[in-house]
């Protein structure tokens, strides 16, 4: 797609290759973020998607039911990206035995859970091997399949079920993962970071440009969980706004090495203006928690300034 | 035509994985399966195979790649032991549950702890229960033929469950031995192609693998496992003929050795079959009654095979290469009682847990042992499960 003449309409009316009749909750931010990366794929070519253990796999793929129109792989929660490794190998030997003919892409999808924390080894791995697929984290910042427990991607202060706020906790305690980074860490050919935006076109040309690069490439795509975020259904591509207007989730990629920021906010927001969405962040608003509020903000900061300078800018 | 070599257990294995030649293998070195990545690395230098290898981060990512690529359409095998083997647990039951007829090398190694290299069955003996097809080798020669049977086991459509070929580590992986290796024609010939039915990459089907299962299906899968499993009797049984038939060298579920007429026998798997038959020989020769049944297949057990062949035994020791810690003995000992129960009840038998971390073997263990079982046989009253050659 050529994205200057780029039109959300256009894009949208792909057809569908994760289909109606998941039982993702509504407002969820997975299939969202599953749709989008798949309409970067071209029609004419063939795809299987590996889904690590998660909401997104135990909905979508529910025996004798599949929401998938390509061939779908789940093996278990730490190993998507192993597993899918295995998958690009076979079509790499039989493609060169002359028992395929068709083009297929390699798109794995995992949470947070099974991308920053249990899978993180496997996905390393993948990468740093030069597997040819795109690895999706959606990342809701939480172990949500299984109720809401912290991972190492939650953010700091969040009240979750084993970082619960209380009058002795302040939610969790630690700062979250920077996994993008730690991705463009591997010197893959392609990482990008995104998010539901205004008409999509950011992630609609990230997925492209992650699918149709040689090589490895991993996305990761901020899509929140109104269960665990405790939000309305309706307020989350507000949420997203706000996550990208305060700088909590920039929006860049790293294209061979080369770090580009892709939006900077005109004025930048107080982070403030994110959490106050959000029911896990309820606290942070009480009296006497001033403070926590400010160290959120210091490490947004120092974090954003970070970025721009390894953007150049 | 076959030729002569002389080969360790190790490359016996990797050399059937050459003439083989598979799609994929994804293996992570661990001692003593490490020289079997090794030679495929090897090979893949020199051109020998077309085999995609993935050389994965661990075993357990080396089972999850197999899985992927089986799953895919290809044709997947690795090799691990212990430790390795113990990684990969959780995706042994994923491989069997989705039917993937993945073939493993597993070279027989303690677990930790305390950490070891040497051999005992603990690592397979954990896996038992994984819905795996499991094959046992005497020594190199058995390692290399069992590799060569193990496709056509695994991928028959009755069947379609992944296998692991068992050998001792070091004892049999790094001892060489004479042995015969069939030329690579035959071995092409013999394994055939994999032509899975269904297949991720089909281009005119696409397919899901490792749906979410609740309830109200989820018996129902087992139930095919189980199925599955048993036809693998039928298959094992048809696919080893066919191997006698081509290359004189025999193989059933089981071997007996000097049964006829045995009044006192032990039952074992792997190497220190070899070390028993010697003692079997010496006895024999000394006009004690002794006799040797050596487990091939123990997945799926053989337990009608197993009763009929201990018929006539006044006393039998179950030799254990692990301690399941039930506190009543091994693995091998709990399923071959159970084999024996209202078949044979009049054999008297103990379990003897020996071997462990390659505690040395030796043809006078098994004299004591075959000593201790005329004492049973005239009526001492020893002990259901007892350790043998430890010091206590």
């Amino acid at each position: 797609m050529a994205y200057n003449t780029y039109s959300l309409k256009e894009a949208a009316n792909k057809p569908e290759r994760l289909v109606a009749g998941h039982r993702m909750c509504a407002g969820c931010g997975g299939p969202v973020a599953v749709r989008a990366v798949l309409r970067a794929l071209k029609p004419e070519d063939k795809a299987v998607v590996c889904v690590a253990t998660s909401c997104l796999e135990v909905s979508s793929c529910t025996y004798p039911y599949t929401s998938w129109r390509d061939s779908f792989l789940h093996t278990a929660f730490e190993n998507a990206a192993a597993s899918a490794s295995g998958v690009e190998a076979a079509y790499t030997a039989l493609k060169k035995r002359g028992k395929i003919k068709d083009t297929y892409k390699f798109i794995t999808f995992g949470g947070d859970g099974g991308t920053y924390d249990i899978g993180f080894q496997s996905l390393s791995g993948a990468m740093e091997r030069g597997t040819d697929m795109v690895y999706v984290c959606y990342d809701n910042e939480a172990y949500m399949n299984t109720g809401i427990q912290r991972s190492s991607s939650t953010p700091a202060f969040a009240d979750t079920t084993t970082s619960a706020a209380g009058s002795k906790s302040d939610g969790k305690p630690q700062f979250k993962k920077d996994l993008t980074k730690i991705m463009a860490a591997h010197h893959i050919p392609y990482v990008a970071q995104s998010t539901f935006i205004g008409n999509f076109k950011d992630l609609h040309r990230k997925s492209e440009t992650a699918v149709y690069t040689e090589g490895p490439a991993f996305l990761n795509v901020l899509a929140p969980c109104p269960r665990g975020w405790r939000y309305e259904a309706s307020d989350l591509m507000e949420i997203c706004k706000a996550a990208v207007e305060t700088c909590v989730w920039p929006l860049f990629e790293v294209t061979e090495g080369e770090w580009v920021l892709n939006y900077e906010p005109k004025k930048k927001l107080p982070v403030t203006e994110y959490l106050k969405l959000q029911g896990r962040f309820k606290h942070l608003f009480e009296p006497g928690n001033e403070g926590l509020i400010e160290a959120i903000q210091d490490d947004i900061d120092k974090r954003w300034e970070e970025l721009k300078s390894l953007c150049e800018m | 035509m076959s030729r002569r070599d002389r080969l360790s257990g190790n490359e016996a294995a990797a050399t059937a994985i050459r003439q083989i030649d598979p799609d994929v293998i994804a293996a992570f070195p661990i001692t003593p399966s490490t020289e079997i990545p090794q030679y495929i690395s090897s090979f893949k230098a020199e051109g020998l195979i077309g085999t995609e290898f993935v050389t994965v981060e661990s075993e357990h990512s080396a089972m999850s790649a197999c899985i992927g690529a089986s799953a895919a359409g290809a044709r997947a095998m690795t090799a691990t032991s212990s430790a390795g083997m113990a990684l990969m647990y959780e995706l042994l039951y994923v491989a069997a549950s989705d039917r993937l007829p993945i073939v493993m090398a597993a070279v027989n190694r303690a677990l930790s702890g305390p950490i070891n290299i040497n051999a005992d069955h603990s690592d397979s003996m954990g896996a038992r229960d994984s819905g795996w097809i499991q094959i046992y080798s005497e020594n190199a020669q058995e390692a290399y033929d069992n590799m060569l049977m193990a496709n056509r086991i695994a991928e028959h459509p009755d069947v379609m469950l992944p296998i692991m070929i068992c050998q001792d580590g070091f004892i049999t992986s790094h001892a060489v031995e004479n042995i015969t290796i069939e030329d690579d024609s035959f071995v092409k010939d013999f394994v055939g192609e994999y032509n899975p039915e269904k297949y991720l990459l089909n281009p005119d089907e696409s397919l899901g693998v490792g749906p979410y299962s609740i309830s109200i299906f989820y018996m129902e899968i087992k139930r095919q496992q189980f199925e599955a499993m048993n036809n693998a009797r039928a298959v094992i049984a048809k696919v080893s003929a066919d191997f006698t038939a081509r290359t004189g060298r025999e193989y059933g579920m089981l071997e007996q050795y000097r049964m006829d007429g045995a009044e006192l026998g032990v039952l074992l798997m792997s190497s220190s079959a070899g070390t028993g038959k010697e003692a079997v020989d010496m006895l024999r020769e000394k006009g004690v009654k002794a006799g040797l049944v050596k487990i091939r297949v123990f997945r799926p057990f053989p337990a009608g095979e197993i009763a009929e062949a201990l018929r006539g035994l006044k006393a039998l020791g179950i030799m254990d290469k692990s301690d399941g810690f039930s506190g009543c003995g091994g693995p091998l000992g709990a399923e071959v009682r159970a084999a024996l129960y209202g078949k044979s009840d009049n054999i008297k038998t103990i379990n003897y847990v020996y071997g462990l971390g390659g505690r040395d073997v030796k043809v006078a263990d098994f004299e004591e042992i075959f000593a201790e079982l005329a004492a049973m046989r005239d009526g001492a009253e020893l002990p259901d499960c007892r350790y043998h050659g430890v010091r206590e």
